[in-house]
């Protein structure tokens, strides 16, 4: 449920690291949370980020959410398939479910998010 | 029902949280408010059928020589067209022609109409009954007595009927009977809140969960599907049926809200009746319009509605539409922008997103099952 090559947020993003680009997503634990999705509202290509910044919203049936940037970064592509199936969040939130991607404006930023184990421990907790 | 601190819990409430339910505070009771998922519930019901607890609505029994005349002057709609086994809705109402609860009424017996409730208007409706009440009537609050179980979609009455010896199939829409449901002493109503066919089931606390368990093993193979509040609400507002706090309440009128046809204006004096004469009259300043976004966006309560740049209204409910895959909502607006095909902007945050106004009720089922003569 939390793969071990992604780092993780307190708010529940995920971001995978490849060379310079970070892909941004929710984690299952958040699209378990929301409930059915059916709404992404995406940035523009082009917008930089910074850490913590909000990048987007989430909607559920009964929800709306805010989106965080793990990390800051110019978004160099968005998910556009999740205009059309947004419930790709809730079906593969670590595959088809991916958010947006970012080119990385501060790598040092990610030795300060969880990775998996820490991560499956702050949810057990319950995640706040 | 019972009276221990923090939020009530039903008679169900440890079925459901072993099936799985996410449990949440609703009017001060720890409901379900989903199980497998908001979508997949609200399909299940327009599909097939689904089961919900909503032993959370109270109920209060008005009895005596004189409890017609009660139900007459405290209610808009007409008591008296209700012959026992016939059940209306209608709505208290205050002087000023708004609902102080919108209301389903049963007429049990000559002298005696059971009355169910919003669960948040509860005691303040048994409060209001009471003060206002004739010599020869007294209201008994009876929500202690009674769990309800709703069962709607279109496979409600074979689901049914495999867990009762009456005959439910006969049953017409707004009529009810006495039965027993898995053995267990109950009304039996053709009445519910989802736009589909279905069955609304009182009965004894101690009955629910025999009931729940015996249409739960009759729907297997039906597609019958236990559903949460969430489902509910998406269900009811596809339906275009108001919800009372959100799209009514004490300062909308009734003919505002489009409710027009539970107002009887004819059948003599009752609260209100004087306001609502007045604004039919006179006409309404604003009406409860639907309306679709046309852009993407989920409207939801409280967002502000705009007419050509101009304030127009704010959202009362909003929802994504599970079966007609539209994002809905409803707004009191001008009379004179309530009609089909106005442009509209729904302010989502602080961002101005087209919707339109549409024809109401967004959806409507198929094949209606013939309504009982009276009932209204």
């Amino acid at each position: 449920m939390y793969p071990e090559h992604l780092k993780y947020t307190k708010d529940h993003e995920w971001i995978a690291v490849e060379g310079s680009t970070g892909t941004i997503g929710v984690t299952h634990f958040a699209q378990k949370e929301l409930g059915d999705v059916v709404f992404v509202e995406l940035p523009d290509v082009g917008r930089r980020l910074g850490q913590g910044e909000e990048l987007g919203t989430i909607e559920s049936v009964k929800a709306v959410s805010e989106i965080y940037c793990p990390v800051s970064g110019e978004v160099i592509e968005v998910n556009h398939a999740l205009r059309d199936h947004p419930e790709a969040v809730n079906g593969d939130p670590y595959g088809a479910g991916w958010i947006l991607k970012v080119r990385l404006g501060d790598a040092a930023e990610l030795s300060g998010l969880m990775d998996a184990a820490a991560y499956k421990g702050y949810v057990g907790q319950g995640g706040h | 029902m019972t009276a221990s601190s923090g939020p009530r819990r039903t008679p169900l409430h440890a079925l459901h949280v072993a099936a799985g339910a996410r449990m949440v505070d609703f009017a001060g009771w720890d409901m379900p408010v989903q199980y497998a998922g908001v979508i997949e519930e609200h399909i299940a019901v327009r599909r097939c059928a689904g089961l919900f607890d909503v032993s959370h609505m109270g109920e209060i029994v008005v009895r005596g020589p004189s409890a017609l005349e009660a139900l007459q002057r405290l209610t808009c709609n007409d008591a008296s067209r209700l012959s026992p086994g016939m059940a209306q809705y209608s709505a208290l109402t205050t002087e000023a022609g708004t609902p102080v609860d919108d209301v389903l009424v049963y007429r049990l017996a000559p002298q005696e109409f059971l009355l169910v409730v919003n669960a948040a208007n509860d005691a303040k409706d048994v409060a209001w009954v009471r003060e206002r009440l004739p010599r020869g009537a007294e209201a008994e609050h009876a929500s202690e007595r009674f769990a309800q179980i709703a069962l709607q979609g279109p496979s409600a009455e074979a689901i049914l009927a495999a867990a009762t010896p009456a005959r439910v199939g006969a049953l017409a829409s707004f009529r009810f009977l006495g039965a027993e449901v898995a053995g267990v002493p109950s009304i039996v109503a053709r009445t519910g809140y989802t736009g589909e066919d279905g069955f609304e089931i009182y009965c004894a606390p101690g009955g629910a969960e025999a009931i729940w368990q015996a249409l739960t093993a009759a729907g297997k193979g039906h597609g019958l599907q236990p559903a949460g509040l969430g489902a509910r609400d998406t269900l009811r507002l596809e339906a275009c049926l108001p919800l009372y706090g959100q799209d009514i309440d004490e300062t909308t009128s009734l003919l505002e809200a489009g409710l027009g046809f539970i107002v009887r204006l004819d059948k003599g004096d009752f609260l209100g009746r004087e306001a609502l004469a007045r604004q039919k009259e006179h006409g309404v300043p604003r009406r409860l319009a639907g309306f679709e976004m046309v852009e993407r966006g989920v409207a939801r309560h409280g967002y502000p509605v705009a007419a050509g740049g101009d304030p127009a209204g704010q959202v009362t409910s909003g929802t994504y539409a599970p079966f007609l895959r539209k994002n809905i909502g409803l707004v009191y607006l001008p009379a004179a922008l309530a009609r089909e095909g106005q442009e509209l902007d729904v302010i989502i945050r602080a961002r101005p997103v087209r919707a339109r106004v549409v024809r109401t009720p967004f959806y409507k089922r198929p094949k209606p099952v013939p309504r009982g003569a009276g009932g209204a």
